[in-house]
C-alpha cells in the first residue's frame, strides 16, 4: 500500500519555540519589567516606600481583590464573567454579622462566610449553565440582589464587635511581616496556576473559551464546567469577605463596593482576553502587583482620592487597549 | 509537463500572477508561484493539502498581501489592500472557509457592503430580497432571503456564501473547493452556473480535489506542489493519473481499499428514533467491524440523525441499544463513555477548537487516558498526537501550531485523528474526506477499512457516490427526514441511490 510508504516520509516536530522563548516574548513579562520599573519609581519618590512595614501594609491593596481575580481569570478565559463578586462579598459578610451577633464563635463565622460564597456561585452558576442565560445579564441582576439583601438587613446599620480571634484573618501576621492575607494569596495563585494549567479540567477552560461549541461535540460537560467555575469564584468571594469583615472589624452594607470592576481591571491588566480563550494565572499575579504598587505609590505621594480614581479608571481603559496594540504590533514585526 | 500556457485561441490572461512569495511564521506558503487566468475559461487549481491553493485566493482577493511578487490585470500591475479593493476591481470569490453573520438573513448576508439603495440612501430592503430571490433560485437553491443563517444548516450556508460571491459584478470568479459541502443535486446547479459564467467571458479559477468534476468542467489546470508552481496546460491533454503525480510526487492507487471484513454481531440498534421536525422512524441495526454508508441530498436528516445518537440533541421518540444494553444518551460525554463518537460535517464550528494547539485539539476527549488523576501529562499528548496525525498524513509546521492556522484539509485530518484517538468502538463519520485531497483520502480510507477490520463499526454519511459505495458494506438512503431505502451487494449502484434519495420511481433494492 503506497500510502504506508508514506507515514514515515515527514515528521512534524512538537514545537518550534521552545516555552522558555515564548514567555520572553510574552505581555507577562512586560508586565514583570513594569512592576519593577513603578516599584523603583516608588523607591525613588519616596523615602518610606521601603519599609518592609509599610510594604506589607501596602499589600491590603490587591490581596483580597487578587484572590478573587484568579477564579476570576478563568471564568473569563472560559468565556463567562462575573460582576456579583463585590455583592457576594456584602452578602457574606452580613450573613456573618448576623451570626455574630447572634454569638456564633469565628470558626461557625468562618463557615457561614464560605458557605454564603459557595450558594452565591451556585445560584449564578445553576442561571447561566442550566437555563442557559447569558452570564453578564445574570451577574447584573444578583449583583443588586446580594446587595439589595444586605441593606435590606442592614439598613443604615453596621455590624461591629467581631470577636478578637476573628481578626487574625485580615489582621494577623504568620511571622515576621507576611501577613494571613498575603499566605492566602500566595496558596491561591499556586492552586488556582496548578488547576488551570496543569489540569485536564483546565484545558477544558481554554476549550470552552474558544470554542464552546466544538468543546461540546468533543465530548466535554460544558455546562458542568461552567458551573463549577461560577462556585470557585463565589467560593473565592467568601474567603474575601472573611479577610476584609476581619481586617475593617465591622460590614456595612457598602463594602467592598466597586470591587467587580477592580478584579476584573486587574485579571484583563494580567493578559487574559476579555473574549475568552487565554491568559495565564502568572500574568494575574503581576497584574495584581502592579495594581497594588500604582494605589500604593499615589498614597504615598498623598495624591487625592479622587485623582487616585481617575488613575485606576485610566488604568482600565488602557489595559483593554494596550495588548490590542502590543498584538498588531507583535502581527506588523512578524509580517517583516 | 510543460504545455503551451496559452489556450487555443491565443487570448491574452485577465489576470496573472507572477513570483509570488507568502511566508508565515515557520512556514512559507507560496514560494514564488505563477498562475494566469483566461476569460471564458475555467482553470483548475490543484494540489495537495497545504499546498497554498487558499494562499494564493487570498492574495487575489486582498486578504493577504504578498512578500514578493506581482498581480496583473489585463496587463497592468495592481494591488489589492483590501477585499474592498479586490471587489472593485472585479475579482470575487466563494471561500473556503466562508465567513458568514448567524443573525443576519440570507438576504443581508448576501448584500452587506453593497446593498441595494433606495433614492434616499437607504437600504431597499425588497429589492435585496428580490435580487437575493432571483441569485439563489440562480443556483437552484430555493431558500428564502429572510430565514435568519442562524437556522440553515452547513450546506444551505454555503449556498449563501456561493450567492453572496456572485451577487457581485466581477471578471475573475474564483471558487475554492465549492462543491465540498454539497450533494449531486446542488452540485449539477453549480456545474450549469459555471458554464452561464463561462458564456458570459469570466475568468474561473476552480479549486477542487474532486477529479471527476475538474475533468467535467475545466479548461486548463495548474499544479502547485509544497507553495511551488509544478506546471499548467490543457485539461485536453492531460490525464488524472499524470495530474496527480505532479501533485503528490507519486501515483496514488485510487481504488478504495475496501478490506473484506468479518461482520460480527450487532453493536448498536436504533428503533423508531423521531425528532418533532427534522426525522422520524428512523430504525437500522450496525454490526461489529460494518462500514454503513448514509447517503441523501442536502436536508434529508442524515447528519440530525448523527447527532441524536451523539447526544447532541434529544430524540422525542425512539430507543437505541447498545451491545445489549437499552442506553439513553443525554449528553456527548456520555455518548463518548459509551463508546460512540462523531466527527462533525461542520469542522469550523463544530469540529476544531481554533485557538488551541494542533496536539491540543487531538487530545481534547482524551485526557483522562494521556493525563494521571486529572493532571496532564504533556509528553504522553505529544506522543497520543504524533502517532495518529502521522498515520493521517497531517501537513503542519509544528504539532505546537494553532489549529486555525492550518490549510481546511488538514484541519480536517486534525478532527478526524482527534476521535479516532479516543479508540471507539463506533464512530460516526459525517462527511469525513470533505477537503482532503486524494493521497490523505486514500490514507483516510486505509485506516477507516482497517479499523474496522479489527472490530469498529463505522457509520460513514457522505454525499460522493464513489466513496459511500466504495467503502460501505451496506447503504441506507435517507430522504427527508426519512430512511428511504436501503441497499446491500449487487443492488449498491450509483443509479439506485441517486434515485431513491430523489424519490423517483421504485429502485431495485428493498424498500425500507
Ligand atoms: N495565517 C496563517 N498562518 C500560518 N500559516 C498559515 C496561515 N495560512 C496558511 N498557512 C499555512 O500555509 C500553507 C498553505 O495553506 P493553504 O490554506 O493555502 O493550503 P491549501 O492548498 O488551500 O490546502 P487545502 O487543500 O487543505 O485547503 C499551510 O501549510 C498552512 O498551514
Ligand atoms: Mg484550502
Amino acid at each position: 500500500m503506497s500510502t504506508a510508504l508514506r507515514h514515515s516520509e515527514r515528521q512534524i516536530p512538537d514545537r518550534l519555540t521552545r516555552p522558555a522563548a515564548r514567555a520572553l516574548k510574552s505581555w507577562e513579562s512586560l508586565l514583570a519589567i513594569v512592576a519593577i520599573g513603578i516599584f523603583v519609581l516608588n523607591a525613588w519618590a519616596s523615602p518610606y516606600f521601603l519599609d518592609p512595614w509599610n510594604l506589607s501594609d501596602a499589600s491590603f491593596n490587591f490581596t483580597e481583590k487578587a484572590m478573587i481575580a484568579f477564579a476570576m481569570a478563568m471564568l473569563i478565559i472560559a468565556g463567562e464573567i462575573d460582576l456579583s463578586v463585590g455583592a457576594i462579598i456584602a452578602l457574606a459578610s452580613t450573613v456573618m454579622g448576623v451570626a455574630m451577633t447572634a454569638g456564633a464563635p469565628t470558626p461557625v463565622l468562618v463557615l457561614l462566610g464560605l458557605g454564603t460564597g459557595l450558594a452565591c456561585g451556585a445560584f449564578n452558576g445553576m442561571l447561566v449553565a442550566r437555563f442557559g442565560l447569558p452570564s453578564i445579564v445574570v451577574t447584573i441582576g444578583t449583583m443588586s440582589l446580594f446587595r439589595g439583601i444586605s441593606y435590606i438587613i442592614l439598613g443604615d446599620g453596621a455590624f461591629t464587635g467581631y470577636p478578637d480571634s476573628f481578626a487574625w484573618f485580615g489582621q494577623g501576621y504568620v511571622f515576621w511581616v507576611i501577613t494571613v492575607e498575603l499566605v492566602i494569596f500566595t496558596l491561591a495563585a499556586l492552586v488556582f496556576g496548578v488547576l488551570l494549567h496543569r489540569t485536564s479540567f483546565g484545558r477544558t477552560v481554554y476549550a470552552i473559551g474558544n470554542n464552546s461549541v466544538a468543546a461540546r461535540f468533543s465530548g466535554i460537560r460544558v455546562d458542568r464546567v461552567r458551573f463549577i467555575l461560577f462556585l470557585l469564584t463565589g467560593l473565592m468571594s467568601g474567603i474575601a469577605a472573611i479577610c476584609l469583615t476581619s481586617r475593617l472589624g465591622s460590614t456595612r452594607p457598602s463594602i467592598a463596593s466597586g470591587f467587580e470592576l477592580e478584579v476584573v481591571t486587574i485579571v484583563v491588566l494580567g493578559g487574559v482576553s476579555i473574549l475568552g480563550g487565554s491568559g495565564s494565572i502568572v500574568g494575574v499575579v503581576l497584574a495584581a502587583l502592579v495594581m497594588g504598587l500604582v494605589t500604593f505609590g499615589l498614597g504615598l505621594l498623598n495624591v487625592p482620592g479622587i485623582v487616585m480614581s481617575v488613575v485606576v479608571g485610566a488604568l482600565l481603559i488602557a489595559v483593554i487597549a494596550v495588548p490590542r496594540l502590543w498584538a498588531m504590533a507583535r502581527a506588523k514585526s512578524r509580517k517583516r | 509537463m510543460q504545455a503551451d500556457p496559452r489556450p487555443q485561441d491565443g487570448a491574452t490572461p485577465v489576470l496573472s500572477l507572477r513570483g509570488i512569495v507568502k511566508t508565515f511564521p515557520g512556514v512559507r506558503a507560496l514560494g514564488g508561484v505563477r498562475l494566469d487566468l483566461f476569460p471564458g475559461q475555467v482553470t483548475a487549481l490543484i494540489g495537495e493539502n497545504g499546498a497554498g491553493k487558499s494562499t494564493i485566493v487570498k492574495v487575489l482577493t486582498g486578504i493577504h498581501q504578498p512578500d514578493e511578487g506581482e498581480i496583473l490585470m489585463d496587463g497592468q500591475p495592481v494591488h489589492f489592500p483590501t477585499a474592498q479593493a479586490a471587489g472593485h476591481a472585479g475579482v470575487t470569490a466563494i471561500h473556503q472557509e466562508t465567513v458568514l453573520f448567524d443573525d443576519m438573513t440570507v438576504a443581508e448576508n448576501i448584500f452587506i457592503g453593497h446593498a441595494p439603495r433606495t433614492r434616499w440612501g437607504l437600504i431597499d430592503r425588497r429589492a435585496m430580497r428580490e435580487r437575493a430571490r432571483a441569485i439563489l433560485h440562480g443556483i437552484g437553491a430555493d431558500l428564502n432571503p429572510a430565514t435568519r443563517l442562524r437556522d440553515l444548516g452547513i450546506a444551505s450556508k454555503h449556498l449563501v456564501a456561493i450567492a453572496r460571491a456572485l451577487s457581485i459584478d466581477a471578471r475573475v470568479v474564483i471558487m475554492d473547493e465549492p462543491t465540498a459541502a454539497l450533494s449531486h443535486k446542488e452540485i449539477a446547479e453549480l456545474y450549469g452556473l459555471v458554464e452561464k459564467l463561462k458564456a458570459q467571458g469570466k475568468a474561473i479559477l476552480f479549486i477542487s480535489h474532486k477529479f471527476d468534476e475538474i475533468f467535467r468542467i475545466a479548461d486548463r489546470w495548474t499544479v502547485f506542489r509544497d507553495g511551488q508552481f509544478v506546471g499548467e496546460g490543457a485539461m485536453a491533454d492531460v490525464t488524472e493519473g499524470q495530474l496527480v503525480q505532479m501533485m503528490v510526487g507519486r501515483s496514488v492507487d485510487q481504488i478504495y481499499p475496501k478490506r473484506p471484513a468479518r461482520i460480527g454481531e450487532p453493536v448498536l440498534t436504533v428503533a423508531g428514533y423521531c425528532h418533532p421536525t427534522e426525522f422520524s422512524d428512523i430504525t437500522f441495526t450496525l454490526r461489529r467491524g460494518e462500514i454503513l454508508g448514509f447517503y441523501g441530498l442536502i436536508g434529508a436528516g442524515r447528519s440530525e440523525v448523527m447527532q441524536a445518537l451523539f447526544g447532541i440533541t434529544r430524540p422525542s421518540k425512539g430507543a437505541c441499544r447498545i451491545d445489549d444494553g437499552i442506553r439513553v444518551i443525554r449528553s456527548t460525554a456520555q455518548a463518548v463513555e459509551a463508546g460512540i463518537v462523531y466527527v462533525p460535517e461542520d469542522r469550523g464550528r463544530q469540529g476544531a477548537v481554533k485557538g488551541l494547539p494542533i496536539f491540543q485539539n487531538v487530545t481534547l476527549p482524551s485526557l483522562s487516558r494521556t493525563g494521571r488523576h486529572g493532571f496532564l501529562r504533556l509528553a504522553e499528548e505529544f506522543k497520543l498526537a504524533r502517532e495518529y496525525t502521522r498515520r493521517l498524513d497531517l501537513r503542519a509546521a509544528s504539532l505546537d501550531q494553532d489549529v486555525g492556522l492550518l490549510s481546511g484539509g488538514n484541519q480536517q485530518k486534525v478532527v478526524i485523528a482527534k476521535w479516532l484517538a479516543t479508540k471507539p468502538r463506533i464512530i460516526i463519520l459525517d462527511e469525513p474526506t470533505k477537503g482532503i485531497d486524494i493521497g490523505s483520502k486514500a490514507a483516510v480510507h486505509d485506516f477507516m477499512s482497517e479499523l474496522a477490520a479489527e472490530g469498529l463499526a463505522v457509520i460513514m454519511v457522505s454525499s460522493e457516490i464513489p466513496e459511500v459505495l466504495g467503502m460501505s458494506d451496506r447503504v441506507i438512503v435517507m430522504r427527508e427526514g426519512r430512511i428511504a431505502a436501503e441497499f446491500e451487494g449487487e443492488a449498491m449502484t450509483p443509479e439506485n441511490l441517486v434515485r431513491a434519495a430523489a424519490g423517483i420511481g421504485q429502485p431495485q433494492g428493498k424498500a425500507a
